[in-house]
């Protein structure tokens, strides 16, 4: 993609992209980036519903933030090779920043949301949408429909995996696959129910 | 090569640096709340700077609530009523408030942020444990071997205490003492008299605080206490008290009936006091005092022996020989004890045998 497309083919490319990263390209089950948090908050669907929307705004609003840092700062002091660096240090500035700006204006919020904020700063899956942008070229508003998108198909995995954990709790599970081991073979299984919208749509 | 390596450290560095300078910043603006007043059950107003936890904000001014956790939100210790700016409860606090509690605006003070003014209700107790700065105006001698110490507040001037409950002694340095070490003694002064606090204290053979006491302690020298502390005290309901006493025990009991007098309280009462010697009797004329002001009070001194020569009209043996002949169904009171462990054994023992429920035999023993 270049950046001299007209104002509407990117609107639908953030669309198109929007879409195949929430099922064809979802972060956590067909690339599994994020599962450490993905396993352990899918407990309950309360907490899952909590760190997911953390998720979804971390991420949007990071590829934002990134894009222009890479495009504007990196590339033109040719620096891309500390993008990894970089990446990380502001995410984790923002993370910092936004769970003030909480902590100021909604404790209610800043509780329900506020305890996963340091734990999405270490998060793989959001720096890895913030490489995916970079490494497929996407556009500013691609972009952000990436993140978005993303954030979305995270939030989905994490409700789906708690929904069903949920359901499980009273069941009776072989001791050996108890917890985080059934959570995997779960998690496997939803991975291949994804795979399942693969060629629904072409990037 | 080098120097294209030292310029991309310097800008990540940058970088780095402009992203915490930020983040300070940024800190300073949303983290500043300001001077905030905390108005504490009507009584006292703190000015405190926002920004902290209520818990910490209070420990700063000297305000001590339980706290095992230190303030993180596991043990729910520090509950106390935030009446007004304390926002809605937290996800945090959910767990250790039911719903009585949270419908009367408890919180857990250390998940409560002083953003803003503040009314908070601390139950009176908890309030009142503090430091007082003292000095001592008068030493009475009440036997041979038991004084009855008088201190004036200074700073704080006030006290609320409810009568029954102990103030801790700060022993300091002296002769053979090497460190500062507190000694627990009952309240034995009007409770209505804010400004001063009486201690009855008997001498303990190479007590490290009562040799001070008797030996040391002058008219006029300074004295630190701190509390009130203890759960020794009156129910408020109508049975008839029996208290009974030994020695200094005579202190909680001596506070009990100067509120009692204060308050109009027309419950029965009868007081048992046991002295092993004629000498060893304490405060009979305050007692016969108390029996023509308070509607419903009899004294009932007994001395175990008499020394040949003395008289003694009244009732002669221990005071559980005392108690058996003379309290008669005792099955609806409360009883109320102070004194030695031995004492107090047999005597639990005895009301027992009288018919007093375990749950309405009240006791503080001298340990």
């Amino acid at each position: 993609m270049n950046p001299e497309q007209s104002f509407n083919v990117q609107i639908w490319q953030a669309f198109i992209v929007f879409f195949s990263a929430i099922f064809t390209q979802n972060i956590l089950l067909i690339y599994f980036l994020g599962l450490c948090s993905f396993v352990g908050v899918s407990k309950q669907l309360k907490t899952a519903v909590g760190l997911g929307m953390a998720v979804i705004f971390v991420m949007t609003s990071t590829c934002a933030i990134n894009w222009f840092v890479y495009h504007y700062v990196l590339v033109p002091l040719h620096l891309e090779f500390y993008r990894f660096i970089i990446f990380i240090i502001i995410i984790a500035a923002f993370v910092q920043f936004i769970e003030m700006v909480i902590d100021r204006y909604s404790p209610v919020l800043y509780h329900n949301l506020g305890i996963f904020l340091p734990l999405i700063t270490v998060n793989c899956a959001i720096l890895g949408a913030v490489l995916f942008m970079v490494i497929r070229e996407y556009t500013f508003i691609v972009s952000v429909g990436f993140g978005l998108g993303s954030g979305i198909g995270w939030f989905l995995a994490i409700m789906a995996m708690a929904g069903i954990r949920e359901r499980l709790a009273n069941d009776r599970i072989p001791r050996g696959l108890q917890g985080p081991g059934i959570t995997l073979v779960i998690a496997g299984l939803m991975a291949l129910a994804f795979i399942g919208f693969t060629g629904v749509l072409q990037q | 090569m080098i120097i294209t390596l030292i310029i991309s450290v310097l800008i990540v560095s940058a970088i780095g640096a402009a992203l915490a300078f930020v983040l300070v910043l940024s800190e300073k603006k949303f983290n500043d709340y300001g001077q905030c007043k905390i108005n504490i059950n009507e009584e006292k107003e703190l000015i405190v700077t926002g920004g902290k936890n209520l818990l910490s904000a209070l420990g700063e001014e000297k305000i001590f609530i339980p706290s095992a956790c230190g303030g993180r939100g596991t043990c729910g210790l520090c509950k106390l009523k935030v009446l007004e700016g304390g926002g809605s409860v937290l996800p945090t606090e959910e767990p250790f408030l039911d719903k009585a509690e949270i419908a009367s605006n408890m919180r857990l003070s250390c998940q409560v942020k002083v953003r803003n003014d503040l009314k908070i209700f601390i139950p009176p107790e908890l309030f009142a444990i503090r430091e007082y700065n003292c000095k001592c105006v008068e030493i009475t001698d009440l036997t041979y071997d038991i004084k009855q110490f008088r201190f004036e507040l200074v700073d704080p001037s006030n006290i609320n205490f409810i009568p029954g409950q102990f103030m801790q002694f700060l022993t300091p340095v002296y002769d053979t003492n090497t460190e500062e070490t507190y000694r627990a003694y009952s309240i034995s002064s009007d409770p209505a008299d804010k400004n001063h606090i009486e201690l009855i204290i008997r001498l303990v053979p190479n007590g490290i605080c009562t040799t001070y006491c008797f030996k040391y302690l002058k008219i006029g020298d300074p004295v630190r206490l701190n509390g009130p502390y203890g759960l020794f005290r009156l129910t408020d309901t109508d049975a008839p008290i029996v208290f009974i006493a030994g020695g200094s025990g005579m202190a909680p009991i001596k506070c009990m009936l100067h509120h009692m007098k204060n308050t109009n309280n027309k419950r029965k009462a009868t007081y048992y006091f046991g002295a092993n010697k004629l000498k060893d009797l304490c405060c009979v004329d305050l007692m016969h005092q108390f029996e023509k002001e308070l509607a419903n009070f009899r004294f009932v001194p007994s001395v175990a022996a008499t020394e040949p020569g003395e008289t003694w009209a009244g009732v002669k043996g221990l005071v559980t020989n005392a108690i058996n002949d003379d309290l008669q169904d005792a099955s609806n009171s409360e009883a109320y004890l102070c004194g030695s462990p031995g004492m107090i054994d047999a005597v639990i023992k005895l009301l027992r045998q009288k018919g007093i429920d375990e749950k309405n035999i009240f006791y503080d023993k001298f340990e």
